[in-house]
């Protein structure tokens, strides 16, 4: 014990204190504005709302399609990926890595360019228009299998590919069918990284606006769709304000429900490095499960794909690049116009801001969450549960927000471009904690304890025990915020952008305006989107972290 | 761990630096910057608007955000910190609220003596009138040769059976073109006829998809992405979109035309914000926006029509713009105070 103990408290504090002030400023304090504003107007509460709400039929409907459709989402997005999750963890094979970045690529894409590819092949004369699936609710679950399948792949692989595989060896040797050693050894060891998984899956197809609007046709509708009909087209604050806290109280719901389910294993388990245990396959059983999951992954990632990169070459004079060339000459001239490149360099640079400020706030949030010693029971859970709210949160809510609470200095942000990665870093951060958390609350404690007898500082065993370990979880993490950033999800939507156009922007813009020449470059745009994103996530994950391999 | 912090503290610091920089730039510098908020689909060429700087030494700051709906809503929830010194983007169907949200400075602009008064509003108004435009039906050329059908003239027209699962329009409750030409019909067919007019439409086989750029990017047969369906409700704006300006000689008819008796008129308004401490500028932006060159600008960059008295039109819209010599029009206030009942209306008759 070199330091005092009122330092390390001190210091303890303040690891809480960041995550918890960006939150706090940026989530709570606009969130609570607007509903305020919706729900006691004159600072005099009126409930009310809440009246209609509940006597509504068609908005009762709402909610309940709201929770079927996400459960179900959810469910078909686990068992689909799964499998996924497991042979990139497991297996070594040739193009892996590519593999690994390329499936982050649909969970980048705007809403609407991904809308215009399932449209296409789900419209009567499309290719697969003979199924019917036209303005469906199956449409709408394919698409979000479609977006979601890179959160399992990620939160689940994190852990898988560290968990050691002789665990499930030995339990073979001793009799266990294949089924049953995954179940009985496997499965518990994973159980906080699948409730990970599922309830960030659950959170973003709760909310889900694009996919609904655009392939659910006009019967289909989320409580945020809803939402946003309200604050946008009609203006109706109160009812907003009321649809927001159901839909913030049903995510509080869910997040307890698997806050339940990943705090139950809180035992430390035998990580390996990622090198030992992944190997090559060796039975042709293990060569066809591979095949299996990547024709699954070419056909439901891929295909929605191919058609984007296919209209982008498409001209009216044959295939080719027109399109491309395009981009840097269509609208030049025009307030609208934006270079290619600079809306790459736009994008690049608002990411990495995102990244950086999500992975100082997600990290250090983990970090707090994972001590032992930090704060018990509800403080925990409610920090807890905090970080992730604004995965849950309607968009629309927290960009109104975010215009009537941050409208005063030192925080007039509303056309400042530092709001951009902000929004973007307040998406990422549930995704950074959920994937470093399991990682971290996995390590050993013995081996800090050890470190600490030794006579190591507090410092000195962070770095040495858990920096290498995290390292690994980190770069996902960072990946992912990366990702999150470029494909600017949600909120951005909604805020008023400052000129600083990014691809997602030079997209929207191209797709609102009328000629086969902007629609063929909106899809060329998405996919130098596409081009960009998997060059991104492969460049941040081919760092190494000195020490990572040895543990 | 301080290795965190302080990157963090750096992101904070220059996030209010930035915050703050545009109201110190603007005491500083001799130029005044002024903030013009729109929508999404506001453009105008560069050089209109370096001219514009040179010319009276105003710099323009655009700040889209949304649809044109989205966009005046936050503007109305933003009143008391406004976000700009102009607003442009208020039609018609919006009118009433922007009105009566009490936003805008009262300005009428001395060039407002070369636009119809058509376009303009009741004395003592103050919107300024800036560009008009039409929603209508548009239709494939091609694609109703080949199924050998006359092209549609009417609204009546579109419930005829030969038109079967043809028409694909917009939900009016997520969509402003949807809107108006439900109020079309509101408009053509009474209070009285509207909705089993558009029963009509439903059992004639009607596709409704959420915005604008799902039905004609998507399910227009002429649309960019070759959908089945050769009826579309859109622009009388489409069809000079819709000629590859490339080909030479162009067309004698543009692919897409227009069904004439179908449409909505749109008039588009700009305002001054109450509140802006830069009114002088901000007027002479409006005034600007009325200029002949800007209004001859905006054909091609927005695809919308000028209002100015003699302002003149580009080749492809000449030869190509279908010009509606009546289209149908509602009182804003009307449409402002119906228009929940209205939407809910259309979603029983036509979704439930």
């Amino acid at each position: 014990m070199r330091r005092p103990t009122a330092a390390r408290a001190g210091a303890r504090a303040l690891l809480v204190m960041i995550p918890v002030a960006f939150v706090g400023v940026f989530f709570a304090y606009p969130v609570t504005s607007i509903i305020g504003r919706g729900l006691a107007p004159h600072w005099r509460l009126d409930l009310s709302p809440f009246g209609d709400v509940l006597s509504s039929r068609s908005l009762r409907h709402i909610i309940w399609f709201t929770v079927w459709q996400a459960a179900l989402s959810t469910l078909l997005t686990l068992i689909t990926a799964l499998p996924g999750a497991y042979v990139l963890a497991r297996y070594e094979f040739r193009g892996k890595r590519l593999v690994h970045a390329l499936v982050t690529v649909p969970f980048v894409l705007p809403t609407v360019v991904v809308g215009v590819a399932f449209a296409s092949l789900l419209r009567p004369n499309g290719p697969l228009g003979g199924l019917g699936l036209d303005q469906s609710p199956v449409a709408i679950l394919v698409a979000h299998v479609f977006f979601n399948y890179a959160v399992v792949v990620r939160t689940v692989g994190g852990l898988w590919s560290h968990l050691d595989r002789r665990q499930e060896e030995a339990a073979r040797v001793l009799g266990a069918s294949r089924w049953q050693a995954f179940r009985e050894v496997t499965l518990p060891a994973l159980r906080p990284a699948i409730a990970a998984a599922a309830s960030i899956v659950f959170l973003f197809t709760f909310t889900s606006f694009g996919v609904i609007l655009i392939l659910g046709g006009p019967r289909f509708a989320t409580l945020e769709v809803e939402i946003f009909r309200e604050t946008f087209e009609l203006l109706h604050l109160p009812l907003a304000a009321a649809l927001s806290i159901v839909q913030l109280l049903a995510v509080v719901a869910t997040l307890v429900v698997a806050g339940r389910a990943h705090s139950r294993r809180n035992t430390a388990l035998a990580l390996r490095a990622t090198a030992d245990v992944a190997r090559r396959p060796r039975s042709p059983r293990e060569r066809a499960t591979i095949a299996a999951v990547l024709v699954t992954m070419t056909v439901l990632l891929g295909g929605p794909i191919a058609v984007l990169i296919d209209r982008s070459l498409s001209t009216r004079s044959g295939y080719g690049f027109g399109f491309y060339r395009a981009l840097s000459t269509l609208h030049s001239g025009s307030s609208l116009f934006v270079a290619p490149t600079e809306a790459i360099r736009n994008s690049l640079a608002f990411a990495t801001a995102a990244t950086v400020i999500a992975l100082v706030v997600g990290g250090l949030a983990s970090f707090a969450l994972a001590s032992r010693r930090s704060g018990q029971g509800v403080t925990r859970a409610g920090f807890d549960m905090l970080l992730m709210l604004p995965l849950g949160t309607s968009a629309v809510t927290i960009g109104f927000g975010f215009l009537i609470a941050l409208d005063h200095p030192p925080l007039d942000l509303r056309t400042s471009p530092m709001l951009i990665p902000i929004a973007h870093a307040l998406v990422a951060v549930p995704f950074v904690v959920r994937i470093m958390l399991p990682v971290l609350r996995s390590v050993d404690n013995r081996l800090r304890e050890a470190a600490s007898v030794l006579g190591a500082s507090p410092a000195r065993v962070w770095r040495e025990v858990d920096l290498p370990i995290v390292a690994r979880a980190a770069l996902v993490a960072a990946g992912f915020a990366f990702a999150i950033s470029l494909g600017e999800f949600g909120a951005t939507i909604f805020i008023v952008r400052p000129d600083y156009p990014t691809l997602p922007v030079v997209i929207y813009r191209l797709l609102t305006h009328p000629g086969v020449d902007n629609f063929g470059a909106a899809m060329a745009a998405s996919t130098i989107l596409m081009v960009v994103t998997a060059a991104a996530v492969l460049a941040i994950e081919r760092f190494r972290v000195r020490g990572v391999g040895e543990f | 761990m301080r290795r965190f912090v302080i990157p963090f503290a750096v992101v904070l610091a220059l996030a209010s630096a930035c915050g703050s920089s545009g109201s110190s730039g603007k005491s500083k510098s001799r130029a005044t910057t002024i903030t013009l908020v729109t929508h999404d689909s506001f453009a105008v060429s560069k050089s209109v608007l370096t001219d514009f700087t040179k010319r009276t030494g105003v710099k323009v700051k655009v700040v889209a955000s949304g649809d044109a709906g989205a966009a005046l809503n936050q503007v109305i929830l933003t009143k008391s910190h406004p976000l700009g010194d102009a607003f442009f983007g208020v039609d018609n169907t919006l009118l009433s609220r922007a009105v009566s949200a009490g936003i805008f400075e009262r300005y009428r602009s001395p060039q407002l003596s070369h636009v119809p008064t058509q376009y303009q509003l009741p004395s003592g108004n103050k919107l300024t009138p800036v560009d008009h435009g039409d929603v209508c039906v548009n239709f494939d050329r091609a694609e109703l040769a080949r199924r050998k059908l006359p092209a549609p003239r009417t609204l009546s027209d579109l419930a005829k059976p030969i038109y079967k699962g043809l028409l694909v329009a917009e939900n009016p409750a997520t969509s402003s073109p949807g809107l108006a030409f439900v109020l079309a019909t509101i408009a053509k067919f009474g209070t009285g006829g509207w909705q089993h007019y558009w029963s009509t439409l439903r059992a004639n086989g009607l596709k409704v998809e959420a915005g604008w750029d799902q039905a004609y990017n998507g399910d227009f047969s002429a649309g960019p992405g070759h959908g089945d369906r050769p009826l579309v409700v859109s622009y009388a704006t489409s069809p000079p979109a819709s000629v590859d300006p490339n080909t030479k000689p162009l067309p004698a008819q543009a692919p897409v035309g227009t069904a004439l008796d179908t449409c909505y008129k749109q008039i588009e308004f700009v305002g001054v914000l109450r509140g802006t401490h830069h009114a002088a500028a901000a007027r002479q932006l409006v005034d600007e926006m009325l200029s002949t060159r800007f209004q001859q600008d905006m054909p091609l960059q927005m695809y919308v029509l000028p209002v100015r008295d003699g302002a003149k039109l580009p080749e492809l819209f000449v030869k190509y713009a279908d010009q509606p010599t009546h289209s149908f029009q509602l009182p804003s206030a009307s449409v402002e105070h119906n228009r929940e009942t209205w939407i809910g209306q259309w979603t029983d008759r036509v979704i439930g």
